[in-house]
């Protein structure tokens, strides 16, 4: 059967006798040992990296640029290619480029769930032994989504989850407190809209975004011990049947089916509601949005809880290098690397952006209230099942999202339907409960 | 040297003329001899157009009969350390050929959404070809006519196939856009209710319908009007002398005198509609809940989204391209019917 492919096959052999001239040559065991001791000497480092980066180009960009300009301080011979690529074309674009091996580049900042992914493909070098996971201190959350079948791949860049965000304002003139559960959000909602005016919450239509009513429940997408899709179990139905009567009973709007988060956003920036589901990376826009009121204005509390209590996905990005590039530029992309995880890089982001750093040391150097604000929200934050197909969920989940949220059908057919395509197309080897 | 090298060269066309009355030789090989310049010219594009569509087109129809998928086409999967080793491990789950499994699966609505997207198809091409040739034809005959400004009209109309159409796409959903959109706030003063367009199946494709109908009339309106100015003058002056009216003039003047350039722009609108992508990608994005999705954007949602499915989405490229050779051979044939020969 394998002869079926002989193009592929000649390929893949093609690359093994490659691969194996290089591996066996004598210098590469001596450059695994050099990464250490080179480190003593940074100004004899020598090297071209190109590193894809995911964030937002006009905010965050220009801070990821300050700190490449204070490394090269160190590292003068290190030149760094700062290529911004919008998040929602690079996991394609990259794995376009490490399939045909050409254009792909030295380092990516990889979403979460896409690491495993990668990996699983062998487009990741492993960096077990490296001085990039020698005394560490990443937080433990975060480093698990970088490990696939015992080794690990990439190391975390920045951390985040989804909050409550809500405009104090509004909820200050509707004389009510922040909710802690859906329930309580519902009652406050006719109280806010006959003071404010304004509606309650905006809800996404999205999966990810939905994931809160679901962990909320006591949910969960998948058992990937018993290798079991759960994702129609009845706490889910339950969850997705408390999100449906908040667009239902008017205490959130309803949702729009293309573009849904960028609508919400809108309507939560320009106060149109008080409330609504979504992470720090959306903090610096609801600062500087005219006529929000800025950072004093915005408050931002653990997503509300469901009968199981609170729980809201745990998100960011990777940095992880592609096993295509030159080994021996390996010294220098390990030396970046390092660099931009440090705890005086990731507070240096962090006060810059508010985003969540992922060394537990950083979080002491950081000033910027922006960081502190997330705290309460992180500590809900629920772990998802990091397997190569966990970007796939969500194409399912947000069928199911637009379905239950926006045409107002039955959740329990919404998720039974979601559950086939997990089935059918995510993980066919699960059996659906 | 090099002179009497050539000289015989030109002579050897003449040779195949007195060879082939001592004996008969195939028609094909006589025909290669007398215009073997042709063949060597045409060969470059023979070879080039077998490499980049025969070759990747067998296959695409082989890989419809496999598995294959972005993460089982390798046979090993190579895990390198940075900065040293490499393990290879076998990979267990490596594509194999699967025969029609993958034909049974989409056609039974097992995996995907094919009667669905099928019927989008229908819907969303028969809707664009007539309303493209009903607009063009009427945009068509009003310019054909003399009148004031006729230059500037034909300009202006056909500015909206200049524009790319990704730009008119994002146009067209900003328009439609239910919160913020041009015409959600303008439906009110109508006395009308602001529309949700993209929540529901039929007002979505409505607005991808619109857009491409914007987009689609000026190639239609060209086409006819060229058509129309090749129709003698003549004809419509004995019409009018035998007194008919104008709607007769109409019918049995100008259809039947358009009809060579309207049956090759229905043909080719309808192959074009059918595989029209952007318009369904960038407008309705297959919302609400891929109730949108045409085949071809579906048949690139398996191909590019997730772990790509490179098998399925053979299997609806070959299904895509049986069924318009089926449209175009039926096509032919009624038009043949009908007299005409293309």
């Amino acid at each position: 059967m394998r002869r079926t492919l002989p193009a592929l096959a000649g390929t893949a052999a093609l690359a093994l006798v490659l691969a194996a001239c290089g591996g066996n040559s004598s210098d590469e065991k001596s450059s695994a040992n050099q990464p250490a001791a080179s480190s003593t000497d940074p100004a004899s480092l020598k090297a071209d990296l190109t590193w894809w980066d995911t964030s937002d180009p006009s905010t965050e960009g220009p801070v990821y640029d300050e700190l490449i300009k204070k490394f090269n301080e160190q590292y003068p011979n290190v030149k760094i290619d700062h290529q911004m690529v919008p998040f929602g074309e690079a996991q394609n674009k990259f794995k376009t480029a490490a399939q045909s091996g050409s254009g792909a580049p030295d380092i990516l900042r990889s979403e979460v769930a896409w690491t495993s992914e990668f990996a699983s493909l062998g487009y990741l070098y492993s960096l077990d032994g490296t001085p990039l996971l020698e005394g560490n201190d990443y937080l433990s959350a975060p480093l698990s989504s970088n490990v696939y079948g015992g080794k690990t791949y990439g190391v975390p860049q920045v951390t985040d989850t989804l909050g409550l965000m809500y405009n104090k304002k509004l909820l200050d003139e509707a004389g009510v407190d922040v909710p802690t559960t859906w329930d309580e959000l519902k009652q406050e909602a006719p109280i806010i809209k006959k003071k404010t005016g304004a509606t309650a919450i905006a809800l996404g239509s999205g999966g990810y975004y939905l994931l809160p009513f679901i962990y909320g429940e006591g949910g969960d997408l998948v058992d990937t011990d018993a290798k079991k899709i759960v994702v129609n179990s009845d706490a889910n139905v339950k969850g997705m049947q408390t999100a449906q009567d908040l667009v239902q009973s008017g205490a959130s709007v309803k949702p729009v089916a293309n573009d849904a988060d960028a609508t919400l956003q809108t309507l939560f920036q320009d106060g149109k509601v008080a409330m609504m589901i979504n992470g720090p990376w959306t903090v610096s826009a609801v600062e500087s949005a005219k006529g929000f009121g800025g950072l004093d204005n915005l408050g931002v509390a653990p997503v509300p809880a469901g009968s199981a209590g609170a729980g809201a996905p745990v998100g960011g990005h990777n940095y992880v290098i592609y096993s295509g590039m030159d080994e021996n530029k390996a010294q220098a992309a390990i030396a970046f690397v390092k660099f931009m995880t440090s705890a005086d890089s990731e507070a240096f982001t962090a006060d810059q952006l508010g985003t969540l750093p992922t060394v537990e040391s950083a979080y002491a150097k950081v000033t910027n209230e922006k960081v502190s604000m997330w705290q309460d929200a992180m500590k809900v934050a629920h772990p998802r099942p990091w397997i190569p197909e966990g970007g796939l969920f969500f194409a399912p989940l947000d069928v199911m999202g637009t379905k239950v949220m926006v045409q107002g059908v039955d959740p329990k057919k919404a998720l039974d339907e979601a559950a086939a395509s997990f089935k059918s197309d995510v993980v066919p080897d699960y059996s659906v409960q | 040297m090099s002179v009497t090298d050539v000289t015989p060269e030109p002579t050897a066309p003449p040779e195949p003329g007195t060879r082939r009355t001592r004996r008969e030789r195939g028609r094909l090989r006589r025909s290669f001899d007398r215009h073997w310049y042709a063949w060597a010219m045409v060969l470059p594009t023979v070879a080039v157009l077998g490499l980049l569509v025969l070759f990747p087109l067998v296959q695409g129809v082989y890989q419809s009969f496999t598995n294959l998928n972005e993460s089982n086409q390798r046979s090993e999967i190579c895990t390198k350390v940075l900065g040293g080793a490499e393990t290879c491990t076998p990979n267990p789950h490596a594509a194999k050929f699967v025969g029609l499994d993958n034909y049974i699966d989409v056609l039974s609505g097992h995996r995907g959404q094919f009667w669905l997207q099928f019927s989008n198809t229908l819907v969303w091409t028969v809707s664009c070809v007539v309303l493209h040739f009903a607009i063009g034809l009427g945009l068509a005959v009003m310019l054909n006519r003399n009148m004031r400004g006729r230059a500037f009209y034909r300009v202006a109309l056909i500015v909206p196939w200049a524009v790319p159409a990704f730009v008119a796409a994002f146009a067209w959903r900003f328009l439609f856009d239910q919160q913020f959109g041009l015409i959600n706030a303008v439906l009110p003063h109508l006395g009308l209710d602001p529309v949700e367009w993209y929540a529901n199946r039929w007002t979505s494709l409505f607005t991808a319908i619109t857009t491409n109908v914007w987009l689609g009339v000026p190639f239609m309106m060209v086409a006819l009007l060229g058509g129309l100015q090749a129709i003698p003058g003549e004809l419509y002056e004995a019409a009018e002398i035998d007194g008919a009216t104008p709607w007769q003039r109409f019918v049995n003047i100008t259809l039947p005198g358009l009809r060579p350039v309207s049956s090759t722009v229905i043909l080719l609108g309808t192959i074009w509609t059918f595989n029209m992508f952007p318009i369904i990608y960038f407008v309705t994005r297959g919302q609400p809940a891929g109730q949108t999705e045409i085949l071809v954007t579906g048949a690139f949602r398996a191909a590019f989204e997730g772990v790509r499915n490179y098998s399925l989405a053979a299997t609806y490229g070959v299904l895509i391209l049986s069924m318009l050779t089926l449209y175009a051979g039926i096509y032919r044939r009624v038009l043949a019917k009908q007299g005409e020969v293309f």
